[in-house]
């Protein structure tokens, strides 16, 4: 029996091993002996932290519950191996190209490096990865238990509990102590790599010795375990298509989107050709482990039916005695589960760290401190501090999810959440028309969609979710029922949940890039990341040594202004130990003016302009597309820019104009006021003036009676003026009711005259008509439109200035709607040209008042009537003398002839 | 010698009142009705007095007012102003431009014709 000092004692050892092994490894890459240390065999058996303690333990448990399927976990990872291991180079030479240290910083980098996108994925990768923690540390816990229950002594939850936080401290120990030793820009960790390339030997071992002698040891031979398995369950098994192709693309993209994978794979790469390699021996490696998954599972279920499946890979070799092997699949298990969480929180920390913590730290801090040294110290620090939190993170999951959930659901959970970064990834590295707003947008809805259809009912109605919401939907909408949204029931509510999560979240991916427009850095990225084998096949920095040092200070004195490019030239001359006014055109000198120019002309415009001068290397077709980009952006912004400033004129305008018509409006109330307190109190100052004269007595008769005419007559002058206003004010509010009544225009105007004329003390003028032309009947007010007349008449007595006044009043019918047209046309000398545009308008009298008599409200009420009576009256500018235009509308003369 | 009094009025029958008034009381009184040609009729007949109406045909007389107080022989000249507009702006224009008196129509005669008493004895 294993006692539990051995069991911790060989825990301890194998951690010592794994320590000297890390240490030793990084000794040797500080002193540069890398050689078979960058293997690509150690980059293979670092990808094979992609099986996990859940694959280790779990995949026989499945295998138990359902059949094949497991073997899904394993294909996935080696159809894009084998498949599409191009998509893995390119994700590496983007990697080392733009300095990628995580798949956060992917997704940001290449959407225009947008802080928001790094943070979202960061906290996806947290929320994804977490249980995954958990997971290992139960798997460490349980198989612990196992084996110390064993001899007797059995552990308690506490002490269960113990263990996993005593785990979970010895990781972070170790993470941070090679996690974080130095500051590295590649975020490469040889030590950790070479470590956990250890651990997957020796979990390769443990599961081939195990398999070895269940198949060899136990049963007799391969044709015994194929007889067996015939004639157990598993045999029986009948896969679900969809659930298989699901689990085969979820295997695939979590092999691609995992944080973990993508540190190893991509962070942690050394030599681009490791994937060539590790593009056979990984599915190799995938093979083995998966080889004696089946025949653990059968002999397990003959052998221990009652007992735990997921730890038939313990529990057998225990069972069966072997307690060497049992230790030996405990290390297997213990390697799993050490492995994946070491590197799951550097990757983790990587991101925490670089997304989260250091913007806000930069953001809050003191600006100072940026530039001096104290940044790495704090970078150092907060991926210390994020280890630490993401592992209790780990242990405060497990101890509230502690022990239940079979190891494989957890795990599939967390594959979905974390794909749902493969739509933005593969997006961002094939298709340069992708815009961080789609990305942002699928990475959000697919995040909510899986969180919501499958993370949160995965806690079975006792998180958030209350069980009546998951089986009636949310407010009772069966439609929006987690698992069986618009109502698609009776699925897997895995494949369901894949199924919904990806679909919207490549729909709104794609439709989000196509209807928003990328900013230059997008396009620069976009360009980079998409094309980075035209790129890069032109290592990054200058070599040739063609260039004119003179060239390219002219053309940096173009753009930068001659001081500071000349001063720039200097520095550089300076460091190099030369006097004078150039640098040598050293390869890092390209590298600093480039940068220089970058900041005034962007990237690419500055890449290519020193590409031009250095001749090194030829300006490529994207060079100039980039740059037409980046051009065209600039001139976009100058037009914005020019637009909003015509669009404020434009409104400072409409201001003044609107400011103007107030003002407008204002003086002309105040100015009619003005001229109604002067048309009334003229009359009244003559009328009192008199009157007191009169009342004062001693005057002569004679005088007495010219004074008592001027008093009546300025009477009679007030009164008019009175009943003008108070017409022109009824006739304006519309209160004004008309008389409507059949008539005749010949009537109408015969009375009109006739009033006139016949008026006291009026200048004789002489009205020419034409009956036969005026005989029409109507229907109108026929006072009214008579004081129309009148006061055209009136108007021609008092104004004709000819010697002989004369007035022609003519009526024609207007066809096609026209109306009649009644038209006044004195022989006098018009109207001056200046006035005509106010002459209806109140107080608009042109001439010496004394003639006039009215106070210059007559046509202003004359064109408020014609208003009324739905006609109109114009002043004719054509004719000779005055003319008036009156139009009667058609509808009234409907009754002519 | 009778002192004149120019009066500068387009109304004819407030011309004729204020002549009249001031006529019986002893006063020479030369009118004149047109703002444009004011200034120079001032000039011209060098009143004692000056009764000024704010609207006039032409040219407003608060104009006419401001070039007599910029001229140096107008300066001094005692000149009342008539509104029949009634407004405070008028007042306040009025005091501003240096007018001697300001009465708003319709005046009392006897108010007139002590104006222009006190007017030409200061």
């Amino acid at each position: 029996m294993i006692g539990f000092d051995v069991l911790v004692g060989v825990c301890l050892g194998y951690v010592a091993i794994l320590f000297a092994v890390a240490f030793a490894a990084e000794q040797r890459a500080q002193r540069a002996e890398v050689n078979w240390l960058r293997s690509p065999l150690i980059y293979t058996l670092s990808l094979s932290i992609y099986c996990t303690a859940w694959t280790f333990y779990g995949a026989v448990g499945y295998a138990v519950r359902s059949g094949l399927e497991f073997v899904t976990i394993y294909l996935g990872p080696t159809l894009v191996m084998i498949g599409w291991w191009w998509v893995v180079r390119k994700l590496v030479r983007i990697g080392r190209t733009q300095r990628i240290t995580s798949i956060a910083d992917l997704i940001s980098s290449r959407y225009g490096k947008s802080n928001l996108l790094g943070v979202v994925v960061t906290v996806l990768a947290v929320v994804g990865t977490t249980p995954y923690i958990a997971l290992q540390l139960q798997s460490v816990t349980l198989s612990f238990a196992v084996l110390a229950a064993d001899e007797g002594t059995t552990l308690n939850p506490e002490d269960l509990q113990t263990t996993a936080l005593i785990v979970a401290a010895g990781l972070a120990f170790f993470t941070i102590l090679f996690g974080t030793r130095r500051l590295d820009t590649n975020e490469r960790h040889p030590g950790v790599v070479t470590a956990i390339a250890l651990e997957a030997a020796v979990k390769l071992i443990a599961l081939l010795a195990v398999g070895i002698f269940v198949v060899w040891g136990v049963a007799s031979g391969p044709a015994d375990i194929l007889a067996r398995t015939e004639a157990s369950r598993i045999a029986a098994w009948q896969p679900d298509g969809a659930r298989w192709a699901t689990l085969i693309f979820l295997a695939a993209a979590a092999f691609l989107c995992l944080p973990r994978m993508f540190q190893v794979m991509v962070v942690e790469n050394a030599d681009e050709r490791h994937v060539a390699v590790a593009s056979w021996a990984f599915p190799g490696y995938l093979f083995l482990m998966s080889l004696f998954v089946v025949p653990i599972a059968v002999v397990g279920l003959q052998t221990l039916p009652e007992g735990n499946p997921d730890l038939y890979v313990l529990t057998l070799p225990l069972a069966l005695g072997e307690e060497r092997l049992a230790l030996l699949a405990f290390l297997g298990g213990f390697s799993s589960a050490t492995s994946m969480v070491i590197v799951a929180a550097i990757a983790l920390s990587t991101m925490v760290s670089n997304h989260i913590v250091m913007p806000i730290w930069l953001r809050a801090g003191d600006p100072g401190a940026v530039v001096s040294g104290d940044v790495r110290q704090v970078v150092m620090v907060s991926r210390r501090v994020s280890i630490g939190a993401i592992l209790a993170l780990g242990y405060l999951y497990f101890l509230f999810t502690g022990g239940t959930g079979a190891l494989a659901a957890i795990g599939l959970i967390a594959f979905a959440g974390l794909a749902q970064v493969l739509p933005a990834m593969l997006g961002g590295i094939f298709w340069r028309g992708a815009t961080r707003v789609g990305a942002a947008a699928g990475l959000i809805l697919g995040f909510s969609v899986w969180a919501y259809t499958l993370f949160l009912p995965s806690f079975g109605g006792t998180f958030i979710m209350s069980e009546t919401f998951l089986a009636q939907g949310p407010f009772g909408i069966a439609a929006l029922r987690p698992q069986a949204l618009l109502g698609m029931e009776g699925i897997d509510p895995l494949v369901h949940a894949v199924l919904w999560s990806i679909l919207l979240n490549t729909a709104a991916f794609i439709v989000g890039s196509l209807f928003s427009f990328p900013r230059p850095l997008e396009r620069l990225q976009g360009a980079q990341f998409v094309n980075v084998f035209e790129h890069s096949a032109n290592p990054r920095g200058w070599s040739g040594g063609a260039a004119e040092a003179e060239d390219l200070l002219i053309m940096s004195q173009r753009i930068l202004g001659s001081k500071e490019a000349q001063a720039l030239f200097r520095t550089a001359a300076a460091v190099q130990g030369k006097s004078g006014d150039y640098a040598d055109i050293t390869p890092e000198f390209l590298e600093t003016l480039e940068r220089e120019l970058a900041s005034s002309v962007g990237a690419a415009t500055a890449h290519a302009m020193i590409s031009q001068i250095v001749g090194g290397s030829a300006v490529s077709m994207e060079d100039l597309l980039a740059v037409a980009d980046e051009t065209a952006q600039i001139m976009e912004y100058s037009l914005r820019l020019q637009e909003q400033s015509q669009e404020l004129e434009r409104t400072a305008t409409q201001l003044r104009e609107a400011n103007e018509k107030l003002t407008a409006l204002s003086i002309q109330k105040d100015a009619f006021l003005s001229q109604i307190s002067h048309e009334l109190r003229t009359p009244m100052t003559s009328i009192r003036a008199f009157s007191e004269i009169l009342m004062a007595g001693s005057t002569q008769e004679a005088e007495q009676s010219r004074f008592s005419s001027i008093i009546h007559d300025e009477a009679k002058r007030l009164t008019r003026l009175l009943d003008d206003l108070l017409d022109l004010s009824v006739l304006e509010n519309g209160q004004v009711t008309l008389n409507w009544q059949d008539a005749d225009l010949h009537d109408i105007l015969e009375r009109a005259v006739a009033a006139t004329t016949s008026m006291e003390g009026q200048p004789r003028l002489n009205v020419l008509r034409d009956p036969d032309a005026e005989s029409i009947a109507f229907t109108t007010d026929a006072d009214r439109l008579s004081q129309v007349f009148i006061n055209l008449i009136t108007n021609a007595q008092k104004y004709c200035t000819a010697e002989a006044p004369e007035l022609r009043i003519s009526v024609t019918q207007a066809g096609d709607g026209g109306g009649v047209h009644v038209d006044f046309v004195d022989n006098g000398a018009g109207i001056p040209r200046e006035s005509e545009a106010v002459i209806f308008e109140k107080f608009s009298r042109l001439s010496d008042k004394s003639q006039a008599g009215g106070a210059g409200l007559g046509l202003a009420i004359c064109r408020e009537i014609m208003g009324k009576l739905g006609g109109s009256i114009s002043y004719q500018p054509s004719e000779a003398g005055t003319a008036f235009r009156v139009i009667l509308p058609q509808r009234e003369a409907q009754a002519a002839e | 010698m009778a002192k004149r009094v120019l009066l500068i009025e387009d109304e004819p029958n407030i011309i004729q009142a204020i002549s009249f008034i001031l006529s019986r009381d002893g006063w020479t009184v030369d009118t004149h009705a047109d703002g444009a040609t004011a200034v120079a009729e001032v000039e011209r007949r060098a009143p004692d007095v000056v009764i000024l109406d704010v609207m006039l045909p032409n040219r407003s007389g608060f104009d006419i007012l401001q070039d007599l107080r910029a001229a140096e022989a107008t300066e001094a000249l005692p000149v009342l102003m008539l509104t029949a507009r009634g407004q405070k702006r008028d007042r306040e224009l009025a005091e501003r431009y240096g007018a001697s008196r300001f009465m708003t129509k319709p005046f009392s005669n006897a108010e007139v014709l002590d104006t222009v008493r006190a007017l030409t004895e200061a």
